[in-house]
């Protein structure tokens, strides 16, 4: 199984994946920017996050919203997000409504600006506080992403703040920072486009020149600052996080190596040998021997700049306290350390990696998407190819050296969720919970 | 400068729904096929009329759980082994049981399907049911129920349906059960639950992907070979609502830094002969980003980060919920503008340009959802589970076309009913509860969480 690939640059530097599949009448437009809260300068946290707002607001050509809704009329679907790495927007629409996407993505590009006003900043600024009262405030553990950054990256490391932002930052951003972020990172040349599913090659090349060949290139971004980091911690980090939750949970981060490199693969197949699905080690141990746990999984962030974290994240039952479950946990990664994965335990993880990953591929977004996140991360979509067979080339005696090199206790990071009633009757979380 | 030009769409290319075909097995299964062959892989979900309206009384759980013990084990291989041979085979599998129907769900590549389905008939044709696995399963339901508590979205969701429906409809209880009920279930009640409701004549098995049709047949023959014969035999539901006039429930978080809001009453059964009208409504009502109440609460407003309301569509009549989350401060505020909607939409007929929105989504938007087996399978499941007939899918699009905005008044008019509203609100009744005073909401009950 092999997905068509075709590339080509305009001029202005906007790189451009083509897939063609014409099995249904849809097509799909997929839009990387290579900009994400990494790129945020202090005091701003949750503007390219709140940016990625306003790109819905309209351009010199769109009204506000008009964007969801020609798109909607078109009968299509739409989004956005935003990572710690790049930005997206993504359309899905009826083959015969390509032009308009193109369209619609190029004006936003090249005449944003236009359509700014105070009002919209205002109102979409409340939308993104409301965002983060639902999802991060007001949510079970909604507060793990942003305490997790803050144990495992250093001080000023770009990975390390708020992807959605505090609501002091929110409230100061202004119109002058809309404007810059907008001319210095959505640009051309900072951003790749791809299209899959059922289009006509050379009339999709004419259009993309026509609608995005006039878009000046950038005037260049500012470097990150420095992302490097060591390839463990060195040391056993552990925060205990009293909070309005049910059930205590644990995630355990490891530094883990960066995504798409050749140790990324046994890394991601450990991760999977652990905790994906049901015939997993966690899983069969800790919710099914045990049951001392109601459900454990294991995943990678996959970041693709310096470091990567792998992360176990393993739900207590009910009469299990916050210490038990981290003894247990520890002693789980321990075994592992001690014992490895078996040659079985990585084809079942394999196995079940290479159904997700053609099942993914069934989608027209899911290809446009990837193809996006190759171009952007390795200017090389084509590695959309790749991944079944660099899963399979993953051997146990590769992923026992990573576990060796990485789950040590010197690489674990203890993120533990603690029900604030109740907190007082353990002794030992209480002496090291920090009050939250 | 980007051209001012806005494109027009091309000439639009054909779409069908995949073809398939329906029969019925000498064993008395019901089989329907679709070949599909963009990638090798294929779905094969079992479909069984053993839902949780099917829990008896006082059982409520016992269809779920059944679905979930169905995997823990068969008379050859434990629960552990199951999963792991299901697994080296790569396969995705979902279980579970949803109002209508208990669902077992594979995806796997194609040149494993044959082995996946096999297993997954001698799992759910020769179940042992470990009283071990089912105490395990009952007591992480009950953790899930637990989790609930802190869980605003799904307490919300929960509350609503119980403030919605009737004590003695099965539908004001959680599907899988609540903490009483899941606690009282034993080992013999799945057993029994699984022996009355598990048979040919309940059965459904659908194929999507990439499988010759003519191999299906021997492939699902031989998965159930021992399979129990049986006949349909489908429960009479009672859905009834527990008050008639409008009244509000606070569920009361304190300190919560948003109320959940849902708003609502007894919608329609999936099959009423209203259904296409009622769509349209919902997605011009709250059903789409730019429908009413979004655009007003989160765009207009900015309470909130989204706004929506669906018909939950079930055999019987499932709830019609409008449902938000907005900051403490301003839950009268947007109750107002939900209730000033419900009434504007039966006051006059949607503009011209909000009914082409909405059916032209719809409409356009209809290949896009069967791009995967899965979605092409649990299409085909829907026809099973309603009794929809098998040109369904090719006259959607028509049917959609041709509903016109007279239409959707008189389903507005018929099917939203703004003196039956409940509310239910879970947030920071401190703050909130003195807000609500001049709002019509009707009598007004405060649970102490």
């Amino acid at each position: 199984m092999r997905i068509p690939v075709e590339t080509f640059h305009l001029d202005n530097g906007l790189s451009v994946t083509l897939s063609e599949d014409h099995t249904t009448p849809i097509v799909a437009v997929n839009l990387w920017y290579h900009v994400g809260s990494a790129n945020e300068r202090a005091g701003r946290t949750g503007f390219a996050h709140l940016f990625e707002h306003m790109l819905f607001q309209g351009s010199a050509h769109v009204g506000a919203n008009e964007h969801f809704e020609l798109i909607q009329r078109a009968g299509g679907t739409l989004n956005g997000s935003t990572w710690l790495e790049r930005t997206n927007y993504f359309e899905t629409v009826p083959s015969n409504e390509l032009a308009l996407v193109l369209w619609l993505e190029a004006d936003r590009m090249g005449e944003l600006l236009p359509a700014m006003t105070q009002e919209k900043l205002d109102t979409q600024r409340d939308v993104v506080k409301n965002e983060r009262r639902w999802s991060v405030d007001n949510q079970p553990y909604g507060t793990m992403l942003e305490k997790m950054q803050e144990l495992v990256f250093p001080p000023a490391h770009p990975f390390q703040h708020s992807l959605i932002g505090s609501m002091d930052d929110l409230s100061a951003a202004s119109l002058d920072d809309v404007a810059q972020f907008f001319s210095t990172y959505y640009t051309p040349d900072n951003a790749v486009l791809s299209v899959a599913g059922d289009f006509e090659p050379s009339e999709t090349r004419r259009l993309v020149s026509e609608y995005f060949g006039p878009i000046p290139r950038g005037k260049g971004k500012p470097p990150l600052a420095p992302m490097g980091l060591p390839p463990i911690f060195g040391e056993h980090r552990r925060e205990v996080v009293y909070d309005n939750v049910s059930l205590s949970r644990i995630f355990m981060a490891f530094r883990s190596p960066v995504f798409g490199s050749e140790d990324y693969y046994a890394a991601s197949v450990a991760a999977a040998s652990l905790g994906l699905r049901r015939g997993s080690r966690l899983h069969r141990s800790l919710v099914r021997e045990k049951q001392v746990a109601a459900d454990a999984t294991a995943f990678t962030f996959d970041l693709a700049k310096a470091t990567d974290l792998l992360v176990v994240d393993v739900t207590a039952r009910p009469e299990t306290s916050a210490t038990q479950l981290e003894e247990e946990v520890e002693s789980e990664i321990d075994r592992l350390c001690r014992d490895g994965v078996s040659e079985a335990e990585v084809r079942r993880a394999t196995s079940l990696i290479e159904t997700d990953l053609t099942a993914s591929l069934q989608s027209a977004g899911e290809r446009a998407d990837r193809l996006s996140m190759f171009a952007t991360y390795f200017e090389e979509p084509g590695l959309i190819n790749d991944q079944i067979d660099r899963y399979r080339a993953v051997t146990a005696q590769k992923v026992n050296e990573i576990i060796s090199s990485r789950f040590g206790e010197n690489n674990r990071a203890n993120l533990i969720y603690v029900p604030r009633e109740g907190v007082e009757a353990d002794s030992v979380l209480a002496a090291a919970a920090t009050a939250d | 400068m980007v051209t001012s030009l806005r494109p027009k769409p091309g000439p639009p290319r054909s779409y069908r729904f995949p073809s398939f075909s329906d029969e019925v097995l000498p064993n008395g299964i019901r089989l329907v096929t679709s070949p599909v062959s963009k990638l090798p892989l294929a779905t094969v979900l079992v479909l069984v009329d053993a839902g949780s309206t099917s829990d008896p009384r006082g059982k409520e759980g016992v269809a779920a759980l059944t679905a979930a013990a169905l995997l823990e084990g068969s008379q050859r291989l434990d629960g552990a082994e199951l999963a792991e041979e299901f697994e080296k085979l790569g396969t995705s599998l979902e279980s579970g049981a949803d109002w209508d129907s208990a669902f077992f769900k594979i995806t796997v590549l194609s040149d494993k399907l044959n082995l996946a389905t096999a297993l997954l008939g001698e799992a759910i044709s020769r179940p042992l049911f470990p009283e071990r696995e089912i105490e395990r399963l009952k007591a992480e339901r009950l953790a899930e129920i637990l989790q609930l508590e802190t869980e605003p979205r799904g307490l919300a969701d929960e509350k609503f349906s119980e403030f919605l429906y009737a004590d003695e409809s099965r539908y004001s209880q959680p599907d899988e059960g609540s903490a009483k009920s899941v606690g009282s279930l034993t080992r013999a009640d799945v057993d029994q639950f699984y022996r009355a409701n598990y048979n040919s004549g309940t059965t459904t098995v659908v194929v999507a992907g990439d499988i010759p049709a003519d191999a299906t047949r021997e492939m699902v023959t031989e998965a159930f070979r021992s399979w129990p014969s049986g006949v349909p035999r489908r429960q009479p539901l009672l859905a009834k609502a527990r008050a008639t006039e409008r009244s509000a429930l606070i569920v009361d978080k304190p300190e919560a830094p948003q109320s959940e809001l849902r708003v609502g009453h007894i919608g329609l059964p999936r099959k009423h002969p209203d259904f296409f009208p009622t769509l349209v409504l919902n997605a011009v009502f709250g059903g789409l980003f730019g429908s009413r109440i979004n655009l007003n609460l989160r765009e207009v407003h900015g309470y909130t980060y989204g706004a929506s309301s669906y018909y939950d569509w079930r055999r019987g009549p499932g709830p019609f919920v409008i449902s938000t989350a907005v900051e403490s401060q301003v839950t009268a505020p947007a109750l107002r503008e939900i209730l000033l909607e419900v009434e504007r939409i039966r006051s006059e007929p949607v503009l011209a340009e909000e009914l082409s929105l909405a059916k032209e989504y719809l409409e356009g938007v209809f290949p896009i959802r069967y791009e995967t087996t899965a979605a092409i399978a649990s299409a085909l499941a829907t026809l099973s589970i309603y009794d929809l007939p098998a040109e369904y899918y090719d006259s959607y699009r028509r049917n959609i076309h041709n509903v016109s905005a007279t239409d959707v008044l008189e389903a507005a008019r018929a099917h939203l009913h703004p003196d039956e509203l409940q509310t239910v609100i879970v947030g920071d009744a401190q703050v909130v509860r003195d807000s609500l005073t001049g709002l019509p909401l009707g009598q007004l009950t405060i649970h102490k969480s």
